[in-house]
């Protein structure tokens, strides 16, 4: 599926609007790096820096009441899908605000609003989640479609076999998505992998699968997964999508290792096919978009990103109480007299 | 009333969760052919699209389960064996204890997962595991374990009803039990202790299979002029320590039957709960009799002795009472 052309269902507005998620993916994730280095942000933060094609392709190709999990890397994919950026910023900054009250940071975000039922540190556990709300479209007839994120390394989890082939017997309307980014941490797929393209192992659970070799290019993603959600919804089953893509940055932020797993070349030969620079020249070669509207675009969208990084900032820490909330939705815990 | 089994009234409590809520369904291996015993004629009642087979992928189907449950249905999930839960654990721990507070409470995951005990039947080390404090120790998980088929059956139907993820951890060993119960739908509260027996000499707190048992050693203790306290508490998350505390501060004495293993099992946080909050009402060391940390072997021989017992738990209470000179009652 390297197939560029337009997909017939786009407009031009659809077609603007992907690439405003892109730059709204890309410029978060910048302001999540600089404020992770300097210290303002806790923990670990994985940036889609490099992805935002697959990432937007993909959710593009669902409406607001289908579902969607993610895995740790994944601060586009509600973004992608259509969250708004303070609360999902706030989030990574641990305040209360935050979509999930500063309770799952960076590797959990959701946004329920917007079907994100959240994202799994855990590599692929979210797997069974995703094809579990396939299985509620399933069994109350409705067409809502779910769509699962996992990666390259995610694609070697045990879990994810068990559920394509559940997908597979009980048709359930789920679209498999591997990120396959090349590497995990430092392992490259190549060598993790028993066959040459992931997609290939759609064969064992008898469902379709297709390999996006341009997976920065956001209109072959969104094809792909547009037809794979088309087949969900009309009761066709699960489908196993496979993006090639790349990450600009290390694997998470801060993350120091010795020893080199990269060639030196491979970072500058995938920079040389951004995706955003090459949707940009798609619009105004193609589509005839002009120049002061893609500007304009892109300084709305710095804007919206200053915007949620001042809302986070500015917000309040919970209070060290909060802590007990939440994780019943009868009971709040108390702590012991002597805890 | 009707007389039922335990396994019985699960089924009875099925039944009417699946006629009460239309989206309740249920999905485990070998449900429509009723191998169990728990969804008789369910398929041609309810259909299939709420009855659902399933391959043998505990940890698929536990998280499917959960996804199901943040979306929208509420079902049930049969794990059999509670030996297999073993598979799910990522499940268990990772997605179903945690995704509400990681989400910050947007999720709403009512979803029981039963799964049955299946001890003191010679099935060795793979299949009579009683993994309860397992799951104690994972907050986000609600854990029920029910002795008698009046429990089992109004536990069930509180669980359902619950919107958070509930576990019940079913024991075999009474699976044959007979009570007579009520015709008419009725619920047990979750979180509440049912005190068996009542007596001031000293406090039994016993635990699932290990009740029978119990009722037992007490009526044994009657004989011997001592009267005994039985309490089960029947949730084991969220725990009625007010109850135990009660009875405790009352009876001065303390007494614990539980199947699971001894190391930092339900008896041990029972004793740390009584030994913490009501040290100064203690008359005497606080007893467990528990399984040992031995793996269960296959010989009659040698596991019929390995659990809680009538004579096992009266010997402890007749130490605890100063009946007889002190020991140990592992
Ligand atoms: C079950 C599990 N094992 C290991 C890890 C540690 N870990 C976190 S991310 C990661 C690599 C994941 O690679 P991939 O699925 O390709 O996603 P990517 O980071 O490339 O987007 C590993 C090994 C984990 N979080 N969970
Ligand atoms: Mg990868």
């Amino acid at each position: 599926m390297t197939d560029v052309a337009q997909p017939l269902r786009l407009e031009v507005d659809d077609l603007l609007e992907m690439q405003r998620r892109m730059i709204r993916v890309r410029l978060f994730d910048e302001a999540v790096k600089r404020f992770a280095k300097r210290g303002e942000i806790a923990g670990s933060a994985h940036l889609s820096l490099g992805q935002e094609a697959e990432v937007v392709g993909a959710c593009y190709a669902l409406r607001d009441d289908d579902w969607m999990t993610g895995n740790h890397r994944s601060h586009g994919h509600p973004i992608g899908k259509g969250s708004p950026l303070g609360p999902l910023m706030a989030e990574i900054f641990g305040k209360r605000t935050g979509v999930c009250k500063g309770k799952g940071g960076s590797m959990h975000l959701a946004d329920f609003r917007v079907g994100s039922l959240g994202e799994s540190g855990v590599v692929g556990s979210a797997v069974p989640i995703a094809t579990g709300a396939a299985f509620t479209a399933k069994v109350l007839g409705t067409d809502q479609v779910s769509l699962c994120f996992f990666g390259d390394g995610g694609a070697n989890q045990g879990v994810l076999h068990e559920s394509m082939n559940l997908a597979s017997i009980w048709k359930l309307p789920v679209i498999y998505l591997c990120e396959n980014n090349h590497y995990a941490v430092t392992t490259p797929a190549s060598e993790a992998t028993s066959v040459a393209n992931i997609a290939d192992r759609a064969v064992a659970y008898s469902m379709p699968g297709v390999t996006v070799e341009d997976g920065q290019d956001v209109l072959a993603v969104h094809r792909a997964v547009d037809d794979a959600v088309e087949h969900a919804r009309a009761g066709g089953g699960p489908s196993l999508v496979e993006v090639k893509t790349y990450r600009y940055s290390e694997h998470s932020e801060g993350l120091r290792h010795a020893g080199v797993y990269r060639p030196d070349d491979e970072h500058a030969y995938w920079l040389s096919r951004d995706p955003i620079v090459r949707f940009r020249g798609v619009l105004s070669q193609e589509h005839d978009v002009d120049g002061e509207t893609l500007d304009a675009l892109e300084a709305e969208v710095k804007a919206e990103v200053d915007e949620a990084v001042k809302f986070a900032r500015d917000s309040e820490f919970p209070e060290p109480a909060e802590a007990y909330e939440d994780l019943y939705s009868t009971r709040v815990v108390t702590p012991a007299p002597t805890a | 009333m009707t007389t039922m089994t335990y396994l019985s009234a699960i089924g009875q409590a099925q039944l009417e969760a699946m006629e009460e809520d239309e989206r309740v369904v249920v999905l485990g291996e070998d449900i429509r052919s009723n191998l169990y015993g728990t969804a008789p004629g369910f398929v041609e009642k309810f259909g299939r699209e709420r009855v659902w087979d399933t391959p043998i992928s505990e940890e698929g189907f536990a998280g499917l389960g959960a996804g199901a449950a943040m979306t929208g249905l509420r079902p049930i999930v049969d794990l059999t064996y509670a030996s297999f839960m073993y598979m799910a654990m990522d499940q268990f721990v990772n997605q179903v204890a945690k995704n509400r507070y990681m989400f910050g409470g947007q999720a709403t995951i009512p979803i029981v997962y039963r799964a049955s005990m299946f001890y003191g039947s010679s099935m060795a080390a793979h299949h009579s595991d009683r993994p309860y404090p397992m799951f104690m120790n994972v907050p986000g998980l609600t854990i029920l374990a029910p002795a008698t088929p009046y429990d089992a059956r109004g536990l069930l139907k509180s669980a359902v009803r619950m919107d958070d993820p509930v576990v019940i951890f079913e024991d075999a060993t009474l699976w044959f039990a007979k009570q007579d119960l009520p015709d008419e739908p009725y619920d047990v509260p979750i979180g509440v202790a049912n005190v068996v027996r009542e007596g001031d000499d000293v406090t039994l707190v016993a635990i699932s299979g290990s009740v029978p048992h119990a009722v037992k050693a007490c009526e044994q203790l009657a004989e011997e002029g001592i009267a005994v306290e039985l309490i089960d508490p029947r949730t084991l998350v969220p725990m009625d320590t007010e109850a135990i505390l009660a009875s405790v501060r009352r009876t001065g004495r303390l007494v614990i039957a539980d199947p699971a293993h001894r190391t930092c099992g339900a008896a041990a946080e029972i004793s740390a709960v009584v030994a913490e909050e009501a040290f100064d009402a203690l008359r005497g060391p606080i007893r467990r009799v528990t399984t040992p940390d031995i793996q269960i072997p296959y010989s009659p021989a040698l596991e019929k002795g390995l659990y809680p017992t009538p004579e096992r738990i009266a010997a402890a209470l007749r130490q605890s009472v100063g009946a007889v000179g002190a020991g140990t009652s592992a």
